[in-house]
């Protein structure tokens, strides 16, 4: 019994040691996460979550400075993936699960201003001075830059509109199910 | 002739009683049709008909854009009186455009006429009547066929496999074109043979179909290359990877089709509407129909121009019994709730089927219990009930690693549950969740891209700035220079 716990103390405490020497001696100086997470992000550099640039907000959140759910345009589904892939549980429960955003010009309202192409960070909207701009939708990372911007407030956060195309069963919802055929 | 047994599966009642021996009636062409763009997989069709604008049957209304699409025809000649949107036939209840034509009953034909000599067509040229006819796979996935002719073409498919397994239970309008309409469908499937240069074409029919087994059997007799196979009523006998190893022995491999190991399927009903388009000049304009389920008065098989309302065809058959307790596009098994009557007939739709409640399966569902008879169903060889864990708890990377992506959403596992577990709703909602993600991958990288060339972009340009600025700077202190010089000579 006592060899036992004397055994087993020295074993716990000798591989603890090493451990801690080796998690020391061999540190990686920049953390291979950071790059992972870096990947997930739209890096628009949009600043919306106060960093900078995606890469600063990359190597918060990897240390723990930031909280998952930091990044508006990435939503909840960003936030699903980097507390996976930090191992982190999350509490989304109060991030609203809007789908994904696109912007939108109002055009009865534009008046061709030119500043909100310029703060877009993907270039998602076209336009030149003193003609509607318009908002290409396959670029737009739903950051929110423009919005602001606008001096006649045109441009608006819409959720993408539900089509056939992009229509998705939704999840199953524990109740009484109907399962077809004839039994 | 031999065929292979593929694993799993199930024994649904096949219920095709009420509707085996109705004969195909034509239905009386309805006051409005309201004919989608999209009744097919891939692009929508864009409208080439303005409204107000007179069209006749057979027209062209809309045309194929894009790769993957399939141009559409008017189904009645008549006045286009709205392009605008409505109920899609799909569960989502969600819109649809539809090109809205007011029939003026007499149902004039365009001028059209067939092939003088169509055993002479090219392999490109079939192609390309098929593709003018939009004609869509009929057995209910609507991929467009003259993809699929020039798809088969270049992997050098050999054998030509004709899905008359029809194996959902209710329908029978593969059976009753396989009946009636034998010579035409025998000649639509010569000239598929023609138009992906094959050598041997099987028809497998199931076994509980014996007056269309005798009767296909009887018609390709005098033709050497055409086979007639009768295979066991089993379903998923329909799907492309079962029928074609029941028929061949060949296994398609997982993320593979099945030009990939030199086959290709189509169903009955594409054959028959190849026929129409390379013999007769016809676009695709109509399909058959069954109408059957325990709420119908009169089931029927109909031959139903596309945009005909559920709604109209369900009057003509003596209406409802009683409310149906779930209304399906297709069969039960792999057909699709649609949300009303108010949905128009399109290319797919090989039966409208409404069930009564003694017909469904109503039960509290319950928790799993692995008693794995889903395993032994899955004719895929997968694992519901692991897929269906970990899709509830949002492990989808560890479904996919289960086989998800392979799944055909039969609804074998579903059938056979005894806890009513809705597998196949779970693994529906795995893929369309994986191919949103899939996308979202995507335009993220797109995007960052953008985003890249953007910072790359305004970099460059505040370098140029910055060098303006100093040369401007240096010009300046250069001017002020020669300013003092002058003065200092000057003084």
């Amino acid at each position: 019994m006592i060899a036992a716990i004397v055994s087993l103390t020295i074993l716990g405490l000798s591989i603890g040691f090493s451990l801690g020497f080796v998690a020391k001696r061999f540190k990686v100086e920049k953390d291979p996460l950071v790059d992972d997470i870096e990947a997930m992000l739209p890096a628009s550099n949009c600043g919306q979550c106060g960093y900078a640039g995606c890469g600063q907000a990359a190597e918060a959140v990897a240390k723990g400075d930031a909280p998952v759910t930091f990044c508006p345009p990435g939503g909840r589904a960003l936030a699903e993936q980097l507390a996976a892939r930090l191992g982190v549980d999350a509490d989304l429960s109060d991030m609203e699960d809007r789908g994904p955003m696109l912007a939108f010009v109002r055009e009865a309202t534009c008046v061709g201003c030119t500043r909100c192409f310029k703060a877009c960070p993907t270039d998602a909207i076209v336009g030149a001075p003193k003609m509607i701009h318009t908002v290409i939708s396959e670029a737009c990372t739903g950051c929110g830059a423009c919005v602001d911007i606008c001096p006649t407030e045109c441009l608006m956060m819409e959720e993408v509109p539900e089509t056939l195309s992009n229509w998705r069963w939704p999840k199953p919802q524990p109740q009484t199910q109907l399962v077809s055929t004839a039994a | 002739m031999k065929f292979f047994s593929f694993k799993g599966g199930v024994h649904p009642e096949g219920n095709k009683t009420p509707t085996t021996s109705e004969a195909i009636q034509s239905f009386p062409l309805p006051a409005r049709l309201y004919v989608p763009l999209q009744q097919h997989i891939g692009a929508p069709a864009k409208p080439v008909v303005e409204v107000g604008q007179t069209v006749l049957k057979g027209e062209l209304i809309a045309a194929s854009q894009g790769n993957v699409s399939a141009a559409v025809h008017a189904p009645s000649s008549g006045t286009v009186i709205e392009i605008a949107e409505h109920q899609a036939p799909h569960p989502s209840g969600l819109p649809v455009v539809c090109i809205i034509i007011e029939t003026d009953g007499r149902d004039q034909w365009i001028e059209h006429s067939g092939e003088t000599d169509p055993w002479r067509l090219s392999e490109k040229l079939i192609a390309q009547r098929i593709s003018d006819a939009g004609i869509v796979g009929l057995g209910g996935a609507t991929f467009p066929s003259a993809l699929k002719f020039n798809l088969g073409l270049k992997q050098q498919v050999k054998t030509l496999v004709i899905n008359g397994a029809e194996c959902e239970p209710y329908l029978t309008s593969d059976d009753r074109l396989m009946q009636e309409r034998t010579g035409k469908l025998i000649d639509g499937i010569r000239i598929m043979m023609l138009g992906m240069s094959a050598s041997e074409a099987i028809i497998a029919i199931e076994d509980n179909k014996p007056q269309a087994l005798k009767i296909m059997s009887a018609a390709a007799e005098s033709y050497p290359e055409l086979k007639v196979l009768k295979v066991p009523t089993r379903y998923p006998m329909g799907s492309e990877k079962h029928l074609v190893y029941t028929v061949t022995g060949k296994e398609i491999p997982a993320g593979k089709l099945a030009a990939d190991i030199g086959i290709m399927v189509h169903n009955v009903g594409t054959a028959y509407a190849v026929y129409e388009a390379i013999f007769e000049g016809k676009p695709l304009v109509s399909r058959i129909v069954t109408i059957s389920g325990g709420a119908v008065n009169q089931p029927r098989n109909l031959e139903v121009p596309f945009g005909t309302l559920v709604s109209n065809l369900i009057d003509y058959c003596g209406g409802l019994k009683q409310t149906p307790e779930r209304l399906l596009m297709g069969g039960p098994l792999m057909g699709l709730v649609i949300p009303g009557l108010d949905v128009p007939i399109i290319k797919g739709s090989n039966g409208i089927v409404a069930l009564t409640k003694d017909e469904l399966k109503v039960k509290q569902q319950s928790a799993c219990i692995r008693c794995s008879r889903c395993v032994s169903a899955c004719p895929c060889g997968l694992v519901p009930l692991e897929m269906a864990a970990n899709i509830k708890a949002g492990n989808f990377d560890r479904a996919v690693e289960y086989g998800v992506k392979d799944c055909i959403s039969c609804g074998s596992c579903a059938y056979v549950c005894p806890a009513n577990i809705p597998l196949v709703h779970f693994f529906n909602y795995a893929k369309g969740e994986l191919v949103a993600r899939q996308k979202a991958k995507q335009q993220q990288e797109y995007t960052a891209e953008l985003a890249k060339q953007r910072q790359a972009r305004m970099a460059e340009v505040e370098k140029q700035r910055a060098a303006a600025k100093a040369k401007a700077l240096a010009a300046k202190k250069a001017r002020e220079a020669a300013k003092q010089q002058q003065e200092a000579a000057q003084s």
